[in-house]
């Protein structure tokens, strides 16, 4: 009995010390970067030997970050993110999970059609679809109305637009809304006919109250990949001042880059993110575990 | 219209009459109203999945048979399999082909298994778990693009990598200058992609883990099993769906392979770290060739169903 309590004792402090190993490795080229991001080039280099590349020690200021707001339109770049990143995940949500709605709990004729050729989408990995897609968004009409003439000009490469509105429509999203609403209840919508409610109104006052946790990881699941994005960008926009934030660490790759300035840039598109998690951690280990459901 | 005496449960004709007395049951007919309200809600999603993903694939499938250029003043022209030719002659894909296999070969059972080994650490609850939960999921959430910068700092003849190998081995390993060197390239891209993604496939590991009944361990532990046997004979038999899950969108994710190569090597040096989608990218963006592009996307998504099939059918066959 005396021998199983050691060898226990023993057990859980190996498996303590397993996990705080494990810990370190997922930590370590974090702390570096954001330590690294407070510190002169000179030292970052100097520190790298010792336990002091991890601590922020030494000549630590914030020297970096603005000469990263004087290097790059690094303001303008995040605006531009936060703004993108906003209207896809508020347009999405609000598109897929209507759809989802009439889907789910509406008598529509030919609605299991319509959703099972939205699921097949999902079977289409993005990079698959991105090349034909730059050729065919260089093809579609762009409206832009100039005081009070309405312009008609070709392709959406270059703009806005063609950051937000390809992502706005997701089969996932659907499904996430779709499976939430199934378990919401039907008696609801009859209560609410009885009422006299229309159909929009269930939607906004009954349904879509109930559906937070489903609205959480699906605003989630569009904000990572909208604020991540490059491979996209990176194709279909060149001017300056529309570029999201991934496409701003081309600015870096330069030969006489000072890394102290490149650790700050990418400290500074990571920690929003990483705010965001901390402050709904339960949400978004929820979202990526109903994310993998899509495999 | 004429109804039988008996109260039949026999359907109604649709009547287009607008309001039915709001008291009928679920199976009224349906309505007009309804049918438009429906496809009005539907419509909007409908379309742009129509427009940015149905389109877009159907395009991209007829356009790899043609000579369609980003920008070009020539009408589009159909070419037959002239882009499928070039593409299967080009050393340059079979190389990228054979970097995306090794990565693939590497990082789905390193990365799979580690994932596990870190969702079997946190499973139970303990103090402090979730301080272990978040600091194992903190690479996920940081963009690759990022991760590819901060690592190719740390991948530096100079770098922190080679400092820690260093100082782990008292000053015996002296590291190379991982990613300028052929040989190191592409494995120190699999460590910084394993690194980044382990965290995602935990939370997948975890959802089954906590799917198992806890009964069953307590069973095996009344039979005396030791931990090992709780493991191979509940735990693994229990994660029979979460392991398919987790092979597929591994396998799929690591074909995909892309943003790492983009920020970090740019396919080189000399082609060894160069990916079907990174081709993909350069032909068709780059060089404004949509149509050979289209056709390496072609492969690719074929390749990716082939893979998933394989892999679901070999992942069933052993229950």
């Amino acid at each position: 009995m005396k021998q199983t309590l050691i060898s226990k004792g023993l057990g859980n402090a190996a498996t303590t010390a397993v996990r705080l190993l494990f810990a370190a490795v997922a930590a370590f080229p974090i702390v570096f970067m954001m330590v690294s991001s407070l510190k002169p080039d000179q030292q970052i280099f100097g520190d790298m030997s010792s336990v002091a590349a991890f601590l922020p020690v030494g000549n630590i200021s914030l020297d970096n970050y603005a000469a990263v707001f004087d290097r790059v339109p690094a303001a303008r770049f995040l605006m531009n993110s936060i703004g993108i990143s906003a209207v896809t995940v508020v347009l999405g949500i609000f598109i897929n999970s209507l759809c989802a709605f009439a889907l789910s709990r509406m008598e529509v004729r030919g609605k299991r059609v319509v959703f099972t050729a939205i699921l097949a989408t999902l079977i289409v990995p993005f990079q698959t679809l991105a090349l034909p897609l730059v050729w065919w968004v260089n093809q579609l009409p762009y409206f832009e109305l100039n005081g009070f003439s309405l312009e008609i000009s070709k392709g959406w490469l270059d703009t806005y637009q063609v950051q937000i509105i390809p992502f706005i429509a997701n089969a996932f999203s659907i499904y996430l809304f779709h499976q939430y609403f199934e378990s919401i209840p039907k008696e609801l919508d009859e209560a609410a006919r009885i009422d006299g409610a229309g159909w929009f109104t269930i939607y906004r006052k009954v349904v879509m109250p109930l559906a937070g946790p489903a609205t959480a990881t699906v605003a989630i699941l569009t904000f990572l990949p909208a604020w991540n994005s490059y491979l996209w960008p990176l194709m279909v926009v060149q001017s300056e001042e529309l570029r999201p934030v991934m496409i701003g660490i081309q600015y870096f790759f330069q030969l006489n880059v000072s890394w102290g300035e490149v650790m700050a840039y990418a400290s500074l598109i990571t920690i929003p993110v990483v705010v965001l998690f901390i402050a709904f951690q339960r949400s978004f280990i929820n979202s990526i575990a109903s994310s993998g459901v899509k495999g | 219209m004429t109804t039988t005496q008996l109260p039949s449960p026999g359907r109604r004709l649709a009547d287009p009459a607008p309001a039915a007395p709001p008291s009928k049951p679920r199976r009224r007919p349906r309505h007009i109203r309804e049918q438009i309200s429906g496809w009005g809600m539907i419509a909007p999603a409908a379309v742009l999945l129509l427009a940015f993903v149905f389109l877009p694939a159907i395009l991209g499938f007829g356009l790899a048979f043609t000579n369609a250029r980003l920008v070009s003043p020539r009408p589009v022209e159909f070419v037959g399999a002239d882009n499928f030719a070039r593409l299967f002659a080009d050393p340059v894909f079979w190389r990228s082909l054979l970097n995306v296999s090794y990565f693939a070969v590497v990082v789905v059972p390193v990365q799979s298994g580690l994932a596990l080994a870190m969702a079997l650490l946190i499973n139970k609850k303990f103090r402090g778990v979730n301080f272990f939960r978040t600091i194992y999921f903190l690479p996920v959430v940081t963009s690759m693009v990022v991760v590819s910068l901060l690592w190719m700092f740390m991948y530096r003849k100079d770098g922190l990598i080679n400092e820690l190998l260093s100082a782990a081995s008292f000053g015996l390993i002296n590291g190379p200058d991982w990613l300028n060197d052929p040989a190191t390239a592409m494995p120190a891209i699999i460590a910084l992609s394993i690194w980044q993604a382990a965290g995602f496939h935990m939370i997948i590991w975890l959802a089954g883990l906590q799917s198992i009944s806890g009964e069953l361990y307590e069973a095996a532990q009344l039979d005396g099993a030791s931990r090992w046997h709780q493991f191979r004979y509940v735990t693994w038999p229990g994660l029979t769906h979460t392991r398919t899950l987790v092979l597929v969108t591994i396998t799929i994710q690591a074909l995909g392979l892309f943003d790492q190569v983009s920020v970090m090597t740019q396919g080189g040096p000399l082609d060894s770290t160069t990916t079907i989608i990174y081709e993909a990218v350069r032909s068709g963006f780059k060089q404004q060739e949509t149509s050979y592009a289209s056709a390496i996307s072609l492969v690719f998504f074929v390749l990716v169903l082939l893979i998933s099939a394989v892999q679901r059918y070999l992942t069933r066959e052993k229950d």
